[in-house]
Order: C-alpha cells, then structure tokens, then sequence
C-alpha cells in the first residue's frame, strides 16, 4: 500500500509570526529615538506659523518655554476666546512672565545660565500687542535671547488664512 | 524520566503583545516637536538717548492692523519685500573716498540709501492688531535678504553656501574643524551684519 502524505493537499501554509516582534521593536525604538516626552498639556491652539529661513534650535537643556494662543474648546467657555500665555500647565498673565523666566533661569546649572533662551511659541492668530507686551516684560529681567518658534515651511502659507 | 537536565523554552508567543504595547504608550505620551525659529536678541533697556542716525541709513518696515505693509511711508506687497531690502542692504552709497566705503557690494551706490551695509538698520515696527502670521512671514522675507547676500559672499569667498555653513557647524564634532568653520562665519557675518531692530508699539 502506498501512503499519501497529506501535507501538501493544495492549502497555503501559514503565515510565519515568528519575525513580527522583532518589526514592532523596531518600530517602538524608532519612535523612542524621533519624539519626545511632552512636559505640559497644552490649554491654547497652538498652531504654530510657517518659515523657511529659520534656525534650528539649541539643545533644549537651556529653553524655557512660553505658550500663547487661544484656550482650547474645553475651556474657552470658561476663559474666553481672547489669546492667553501659559507658562508650564497652567494660564498666567504677562506679569507672572519675569518672575517664571527668573525661577526657571534659577533652576538650571550655573554654567547654562547665560545661555537661557525663551522659545516663544505663539499661534498664528495672535495680535502683536501681546508679544510685545510679553517682550517688554522679558527685557525686565534681562533675559533677551528669545526665539520665534515656527514650523519649517512656506511663509506665503501664513497669509492665506489669517481671519477667524 | 522525560526532560531531566533540559529546561522548556519560553513560549515567546506573547512578545509582539508586549511590544505592541509599549509602542502604543509611547505613541501616546510623545509628540514629535519642532526645534526651529528665528533667533533675536532683545534690546536691553536703556534709558539713554538712542545714537544718532542718518534717515538713509534705516530702512523702516511698517505693518499695520490690516497686515499692509509699508515701506519708508510707500505699501508694498510682501513679495517684494525680499528684494528692497537686498537692495537697501547692499546699496554700498558710500564714495571711494569715504573710510565706509564698502567694496564688495554690488548694489545701486545711490545717495539716497544705506552707505555701507555696516551702517544699514531694518527697523520694523508694528501695531498692536497686526496678525503674528505676518510678522513672522516679514521676518522671514527680510532674514531671506540677509541669507541671499551672505550666501553670495560665502560662494565668493570659499565656495561653499553661508546657510550649508551654519547647518553644517552645528553638526560638526572636530575642534579644529570647528573653529575654521566659526572664523569663516564670522567673516561672512562681519560683511553683512543682521541689523534688524523690532521697535517697541506706541
């Protein structure tokens, strides 16, 4: 009697899965090395303007960060529509700006001190009048070196939409 | 007996799970951000008298609460900005005989605009409803001239671009390299320094 095996019967063999952790690993340490951990929830739109001559940043041990927008939907009920700063988590008025810039100069090491720099992230539909007023109070305490934060892309861009 | 002195794998079945997983905190709690911008230095304030300047030195940039921009008192379209300034920068109206007299430029010489670009201010002032989006798309037009002419004096000089220069001093990691490529810049910034003053809103 001849005995048929019946493994090879027409069916497709299983994918292997085998090779699947290694890909999603590869992914997660992708992702690991490109983001990075966010430091404060964002309560105001943040979109950012477009540039294109722009610099890339210092090494971010030495930036302190100033947010100003619009409150986001979940608070704008609360808070209004005008534009507002936050300084770590929560909203603040241009006054608080040179005490905040003065404690988060104080925390870093001595030796980055004079290499602080405001990184001044402010979304498109804001006035000037409130950049100015946050420029006035930083020239207060004698930290100058700001930055216009902006995404890298055609400025043109910015002009397109600028009502709402 | 069976299996004595060999130990059972580890049933790696679950391994992508776990993976999974942490890819998708990760996901979460991260967000990729933007590390660009424009730099500037703040003025100090000061509560002496400013310095006095010659009107054809400035440039004065204007921009109101309907985002029109005007150019020493005349509306320009932001397109054109780019190329007014390059041309206020790079005037060089100094005479030969002169000690501002600018020898690389390669500009109009007329009288009636900056003589050196040493000498050249851009000052550009705002109102309190201009919009951000546009002084920021100001800021790159008139950032953009300043690029434009130290580009063309970097290829001139050593052949290479001023904005490749920088890009490549941040990334470069031999010192000796480093400081040759500092002293290049350095030159480069002396021929054509970025005089752009943000005035305060009245």
């Amino acid at each position: 009697m001849i005995k048929y095996s019946n493994k090879t019967d027409g069916g497709v063999p299983p994918v292997s899965t085998a090779s699947l952790p290694d890909i999603v690993f590869m992914l997660l340490f992708f992702f690991m090395t490109v983001t990075v951990m966010k430091d404060s929830t964002l309560k105001v739109a943040n979109e950012l303007p477009n540039a294109s001559e722009v610099k890339k940043m210092e090494k971010k041990d030495r930036i302190i960060y100033i947010h100003v927008g619009r409150p986001t939907e979940k608070y704008s009920a609360v808070f209004g529509s005008e534009p507002k700063i936050q300084l770590n988590d929560k909203y603040a008025e241009v006054s608080d700006i040179g005490t905040y810039v003065l404690e988060q100069i104080g925390k870093m090491p001595a030796h980055l001190r004079p290499y602080a720099t405001i990184s001044l992230k402010v979304d498109k539909r804001t006035g000037m009048g409130l950049i100015s007023d946050i420029k006035q109070e930083l020239r207060k305490v004698n930290a100058l070196k700001v930055n216009y934060t902006t995404y890298d892309g055609d400025a043109f861009m910015n002009l397109r939409k600028t009502d709402n | 007996m069976k299996n004595r002195g060999e130990t059972p794998g580890v049933n790696a079945g679950s391994m992508a799970d776990i993976a999974f997983l942490l890819l998708i905190f990760f996901l979460v709690t991260t967000s990729i951000e933007t590390d660009v911008g424009f730099n500037r230095m703040l003025s100090p304030i000061d509560i002496s008298p400013p310095l006095p300047y010659n009107d054809k030195n400035i440039l004065l940039v204007q921009v109101n609460h309907n985002n029109e921009i005007l150019v020493d008192n005349e509306l320009v379209d932001i397109t054109d900005l780019r190329r007014i300034a390059v041309a206020f920068i790079d005037n060089g109206g100094a005479t030969l005989d002169s000690e501002h007299y600018c020898d690389y430029c390669q500009g109009e010489r007329s009288v009636f605009s900056s003589e050196n670009p040493n000498k050249a201010v851009i000052s550009l002032s705002s109102e309190r409803d201009t919009g951000y989006a546009t002084f920021i798309a100001i800021q790159n037009e008139l950032v953009g001239a300043y690029n434009q002419l130290r580009n063309r004096e970097a290829l001139k000089l050593y052949g290479v671009k001023y904005t490749d220069m920088e890009s490549e001093y941040l990334n470069v990691t031999s010192k000796g390299r480093k400081a040759k490529l500092k002293e290049k810049i350095e030159t480069i910034k002396r021929r054509y320094p970025q005089k752009l003053s943000e005035a305060e809103i009245k």
